[in-house]
């Protein structure tokens, strides 16, 4: 084992369209190695749920910018509860203001990365955390 | 600025400076370098109001008129924002500019599925002529210019701006509205589209026709080089996507049998700063330059006025950061001093807590402050064009100029602007510098102060913007209401007629005023064109 690469599905959910972030942390994600799907512009909720399933990824990265992080990630940690999808790390990364991160970990979202974090801790924070 | 590559000897002293755009900054400038740029006064910059109009589209500059203020505003329900606006107007501020929510930009209406939790979060929740009434409540919409920052269905906006305004009893001829709508830079940058590029393209056309013939004081376009600045293209490629777009939507119009100097007089330009002081300015001279001078070898246009490069040039959101937030006052005082060293017409500025989410009130005044001491305290407006005769900035500006044509002739080689994005060429070639620029940063080339250097680990706090989330219900609720009261009839057959004309490839803004007037929704509206024209399919590109 180990020698699969790990699969991000980088989603942008909702009518946020700013995927500067998106973009580059998924060319990151490419350069360190991992194989990322990045889903596009305005996915609901249940979409990324569904490929994530399709695209059997060990990760879901979702960015947003809008500041609805807490009702997004609250729907999608809600369905993947209820499907029992797995073992997939799920992470937010966007505009996300310091008091919110008590509560997107209470939510289940394991790694939540505001602007200005750097790559490195993005991927050394998957390869750590995300089940193969 | 810190967002150009300085290369430095083991002393700090500095080796190189190599600007975003890729050009290199001597250490010292002199007439040697005028003379090697073939530098000719009136050639090259003219006095302020003289073509090329490097130095000024206005003969006497400020002077003459101070710089219209207009920040980004609003948020929640149509009253919360109409309070914001009077509130700023009441302190100063010369203009308004729309901030809408993500459902109305995308032509979602408030109790549509796709709006759950955006529903007045970034901006204002509109739905229906109803929310105009009570939004523009009390502003004179014939003294005021509004700017509306939306684009997918700008075209509705514009016409539900015509029907409030005449709702109000002012003449359509007497209003000035600068709807954004330029969908190309929404599809490079911004994310907010919803057709494909030619029906949308097609939309703007259908604008900018509309107002030539019965919006004289509209801006029908602000071409938004902003946003592309902002997805991370450099300043040279800011102003060639720009110009190249605008030139899409020239040749939509020009295709109907009119000549752009009846029109483009009243496009206008959204424009970015951040990064390097110095090629900033450059940058807006050279653009002003090349505006004029390509309007007039592309299109012959004659008329002076209409070879005016206007437009709003702002202080961008991304040189903003998260960590150090007080940091963001200072930079956007400099990114104002840019702008007033620069002869913007109209100027706005992301607030220093954007980074975290739409503006307090209090950091919206700041930013109008800033604007006012630059201009009325500390002389922004005593002289036109300070900087010009400058043995550096003609240089630069010369060699932006050159830069950005360099720029426009590879997005011509892709088969121009509209073929450029629909291929993802222009999408591909800004991922690439924004991930370039970011891994800059990581590395420690670029410097961002509070980011990579002098970093002080734990961020202070700040006051932010509340959501409430009952604006949303609230906002469904009279949605409701509407939908119960309006003649649902007269409602039906305005949406038709707008199918009709959408199919038949005829000017949809007559129609959208009758459906604006008749209270149809912007989702019912939008949702014509949906089904008329399809949706846009992005290509994935990183």
């Amino acid at each position: 084992m180990g020698e699969r690469k790990i699969r991000v599905l980088l989603a942008k959910p909702g009518l946020d369209g700013h995927d500067r972030g998106a973009k580059v942390v998924a060319h990151a994600m490419r350069e360190a190695g991992m194989e990322v799907i990045y889903t596009g512009l305005h996915q609901t909720v249940p979409s990324i749920v569904n490929q994530a399933i399709q695209e059997d990824v060990d990760v879901i990265g979702l960015s947003i910018m809008s500041g609805a992080h807490i009702p997004i990630c609250r729907k999608l940690m809600g369905i993947v509860k209820e499907q029992d999808i797995g073992n997939k790390l799920v992470v937010v990364g966007g505009v996300i203001p310091n008091k919110d991160v008590s509560t997107l970990k209470d939510i289940g979202v394991s790694g939540i990365f505001p602007g200005g974090v750097y790559f490195d801790e993005i991927v050394k924070f998957i390869r750590e955390n995300a089940v193969r | 600025m810190g967002v150009a590559t300085y290369i430095k000897d083991e002393k700090d002293a500095i080796k190189e400076v190599i600007l975003q755009s890729g050009i290199k900054i001597k250490p010292v400038y002199t007439p040697d370098d005028l003379e090697r740029i073939g530098f000719d006064y009136e050639k090259d910059l003219a006095d302020p109001g003289e073509f090329p109009f490097t130095r000024a589209i206005h003969p006497m500059g400020f002077r003459s008129r101070n710089w219209t203020t207009r920040q980004y505003t609003g948020f929640g329900t149509p009253e919360e924002t109409n309070e914001r606006f009077k509130l700023m107007i009441s302190h100063g501020q010369t203009g308004l500019n729309v901030a809408f929510d993500l459902p109305t930009q995308m032509g979602y209406d408030s109790d549509d599925p796709m709006a759950e939790g955006e529903v007045g979060r970034v901006g204002m929740a509109v739905d229906s002529l109803r929310d105009f009434e009570m939004a523009f409540k009390d502003i004179q919409l014939n003294r005021i210019g509004t700017g509306l920052t939306i684009n997918a269905v700008a075209s509705v906006m514009l016409a539900m701006y015509q029907a409030v305004a005449e709702k109000f009893g002012y003449k359509k001829e007497e209003i000035s509205a600068t709807p954004q709508n330029d969908i190309l830079k929404e599809i490079v940058g911004r994310g907010a589209w919803i057709y494909p590029v030619e029906p949308a393209v097609r939309l703007i056309g259908d604008t900018i026709e509309y107002s030539m013939k019965e919006l004289p004081r509209c801006n029908p376009v602000s071409v938004a080089g902003y946003h592309i600045r902002e997805s991370g293209c450099s300043p040279t490629q800011e102003i060639s996507y720009a110009l190249m777009i605008a030139f899409a939507y020239i040749d939509n119009v020009v295709a109907r049998g009119f000549k752009a100097g009846e029109f483009v007089g009243r496009f206008s330009f959204n424009l970015n700063i951040y990064g390097n002081l110095w090629e900033t300015v450059a940058k807006f001279r050279a653009a002003r330059k090349l505006w004029a001078k390509l309007l007039r070898e592309r299109y012959d246009v004659q008329n002076k006025k209409a070879l005016f490069l206007r437009g709003i040039f702002g202080g961008g959101g991304s040189g903003m950061t998260k960590q150090q937030p007080e940091n963001n006052i200072m930079r956007g005082a400099y990114y104002a001093l840019a702008a007033a060293l620069s002869g913007a017409q109209t100027t706005a500025l992301c607030s220093f807590d954007e980074a975290y989410t739409i503006p307090t009130e209090r950091a919206a005044l700041l930013s109008l402050r800033t604007f006012q001491i630059l201009m009325d305290e500390i002389g922004l407006r005593d002289t036109v064009d300070p900087l010009a005769g400058s043995y550096f900035i003609e240089t630069l500006t010369k060699e932006m100029e050159d830069k950005i044509l360099e720029e426009m002739k590879k997005v011509e080689k892709a088969g121009g602007m509209v073929e450029a994005v629909s291929s993802g060429y222009v999408q591909r070639e800004v991922a690439k510098q924004a991930y370039e620029f970011e891994k800059n940063i990581q590395e420690g080339k670029v410097t961002k102060v509070g980011v990579n250097k002098y970093t002080e680990g734990v961020d202070m706090e700040v006051e932010l913007h509340e959501h409430n989330e009952e604006w949303e219900r609230l906002q469904i609720d009279r949605l409701k209401e509407l939908k119960r009261d309006r003649d649902n009839k007269a409602v039906k057959e305005s949406l038709k007629s707008l199918e009709k004309t959408a199919r038949e490839k005829k000017n949809v803004m007559p129609s959208l005023i009758e459906c604006c007037k008749c209270y149809a929704t912007v989702g019912e509206m939008a949702n014509v064109f949906r089904d008329v024209f399809g949706e846009y399919v992005e290509p994935s590109i990183f």
